[in-house]
């Protein structure tokens, strides 16, 4: 690389926190679920409280943004066919390039993750979830799917770079006690919640991630080099 | 600043009769559409290279100078040229005979093709696209400049002591654009070489493309070939015109519901908002197209696709008729003079839209 390649980042909500007086660690809700209430997004909220309850005690401010794809599936469909995204899918993009951690919720339909929810991933831009701390969960109508975390959406994450956190959540129709989550389910949304308010208390990984205009062009070096092949 | 057509020759049927025109009917329509935009006023026509079914140009060169043959005026170019899959010492011949037939009334851009399945059928595998892009390039530009050429590369067999002929008119290579969509390296190789950079534009939204030439301009001044502001870019534009908005969205609707790229998927609208498709009366064509400048800067060539998604022969030149207008207000809003050398039948049809 003998040769300086100017670039600049035009994606919007760069991530940093730079300038702010109080460093807000941001957290973004990807949840799938399609009914109306869902315990997916139950789970989901959940999830997001602990995270914000544990961050407090810790002294950390997290901010918390919730991505519900139900209300993106036609526009999801659309940059499938077009190749890229806009609207409100842009925008929930944009949320989770600059996200300090993720939180990963869908149903399990047929044995994995939802279309929906997948189509979400397969149409992020590629390394947007480089090195981020992700935590999963999903939901289901009976614990046989538990397994669906380490089948799943393990290796979904881990394709996708991110830092997938050891705890991943799962509830079953079971786990919902009289409208509410049980007691071991609430200890396991608990210890996943530390382990994500760990990754965000301690030192950024990284400072920026990188679009992938910009990685291209980072990784591209000096023409001569390219000529050289 | 120079305006066009540009077109990828394919073969889709009409969503509205149901009809497919045959290739013979699709090659023949290509001359006709080139010859009626000579007629309106237009700078440049575009002809494409595609190798595979639904498409008829799989060898541009011929249709460009049977086009050159029948018109006086227009230039001729590509959209685009395989340099992947083509051997560039053929595009060095084939396009340098085309310039001394057409007396220089040409130039062409090169593309990479996306078409995977394409690449093994010429020995090329799609996974080494750009440097393909990149060797093959560099060979090209030294068959137009050097007489006796030693090379060895990758991807073609090695030359000793090589001439390539014709050698190019004057001694003056073919002006040579590189069109991409998203690869900031063709960027990269268009600034280097001091050639143009030609952003595919209508796939795509603006943000985008406004980035891609901005990079462009950059690397254009810092190879030190001129000023950012004076690098050579080129845009892709799609249009669809009526004389009333309501009269070209419900013409041109069921085309692109069933476009073989985008069909079933955005809504015309919201296509509309998020890429330069424009779709409406010619003065709001050129409200839109004037408003490219406000990202991509100054830029020297227009090229709009209008005869693709099954739109019948008869459709697209009336379309014509209409760009053509559009064409010519765009250049009294540029400030720029009128077609330098109209031709007899372009003054005659310019009241016949």
């Amino acid at each position: 690389m003998s040769d300086p390649i100017p670039f600049r980042r035009t994606s919007p909500g760069a991530p940093g926190g730079a300038g702010r007086a109080v460093d807000v660690r941001r957290v973004v809700v990807v949840s799938a679920g399609l009914s109306d209430p869902s315990s997916t997004k139950l789970l989901a909220d959940l999830l997001a409280e602990a995270t914000t309850r544990v961050a407090t005690e810790r002294g950390a401010v997290v901010e918390v943004q919730h991505v519900e794809l139900r209300a993106l599936a036609h526009g999801l469909t659309d940059a499938l066919l077009t190749g890229f995204a806009s609207g409100e899918v842009a925008t929930a993009q944009a949320q989770v390039a600059a996200a300090d951690a993720v939180v990963a919720v869908t149903p399990v339909f047929s044995a994995s993750y939802s279309g929906l929810f997948k189509t979400f991933f397969d149409v992020l831009e590629r390394g947007t979830l480089d090195g981020v701390p992700v935590l999963v969960a999903a939901t289901a109508g009976t614990a046989r799917h538990s397994l669906v975390l380490d089948h799943a959406l393990r290796p979904l994450f881990s394709y996708l770079h991110a830092a997938v956190l050891p705890t991943g959540v799962f509830a079953a129709s079971e786990d919902w006690a009289r409208g509410g989550a049980d007691s071991a389910l609430r200890t396991r949304i608990d210890r996943a919640a530390g382990e994500l308010v760990d990754r965000l208390v301690g030192p950024r990984a990284q400072a920026e991630r990188l679009d992938q205009f910009d990685r291209d062009v980072a990784a591209m070096g000096s023409f001569e080099d390219l000529l050289g092949g | 600043m120079e305006f066009g057509i540009f077109t990828v020759g394919d073969v889709t049927t009409d969503p509205t009769t149901g009809r497919t025109p045959t290739e013979h009917e699709r090659i023949k329509a290509t001359v006709e559409i080139a010859r009626k935009a000579e007629e309106v006023g237009l700078d440049v026509v575009a002809v494409g290279q595609h190798h595979n079914p639904p498409f008829v140009a799989s060898s541009p060169t011929t249709t460009m100078a049977y086009i050159g043959a029948q018109t006086e005026r227009i230039k001729l170019s590509t959209s685009t040229t395989l340099i992947t899959t083509t051997d560039p010492v053929r595009i060095a011949e084939d396009y340098a005979t085309l310039q001394h037939l057409l007396d220089g009334r040409m130039d062409l851009m090169l593309g990479r093709g996306n078409t995977g399945p394409v690449y093994p059928w010429f020995g090329k595998d799609i996974r080494e696209g750009i440097p393909l892009a990149i060797e093959n390039y560099a060979l090209l530009h030294r068959l137009w400049r050097e007489e006796n050429v030693d090379w060895q590369g990758k991807f073609r067999t090695p030359l000793q002591g090589f001439t390539a002929t014709p050698r190019p008119l004057d001694g003056e290579a073919p002006f040579v654009w590189h069109g991409s969509i998203r690869s900031p390296e063709i960027a990269e190789q268009a600034a280097y070489y001091g050639d143009g950079f030609f952003s595919n534009h209508i796939f795509w939204p603006a943000s985008h493309t406004a980035r891609m030439v901005e990079f462009y301009r950059q690397r254009f001044e810092h190879y030190g070939h001129g000023r950012a502001e004076d690098a050579v870019v080129g845009l892709g534009g799609q249009v669809y015109l009526g004389r009333t908005h309501e009269q070209a969205v419900n013409e041109f609707r069921p085309y692109f519901d069933n476009a073989p790229v985008y069909g079933h998927g955005p809504s015309l609208e919201d296509f509309t908002r998020q890429t330069p498709l424009t779709v409406g009366t010619p003065a709001e064509v050129v409200e839109r197209t004037l408003s490219f400048r406000e990202y991509a800067g100054d830029y020297q060539r227009q090229l709009f696709l209008i005869d693709h998604a099954g739109l019948p022969l008869s459709t697209v030149l009336h379309q014509l008729d209409l760009l053509g207008e559009v064409v010519a207000s765009l250049r009294t809003e540029l400030g720029l003079a009128a077609v330098p050398t109209q031709t007899p039948a372009a003054s005659a049809s310019g009241s016949a839209a």
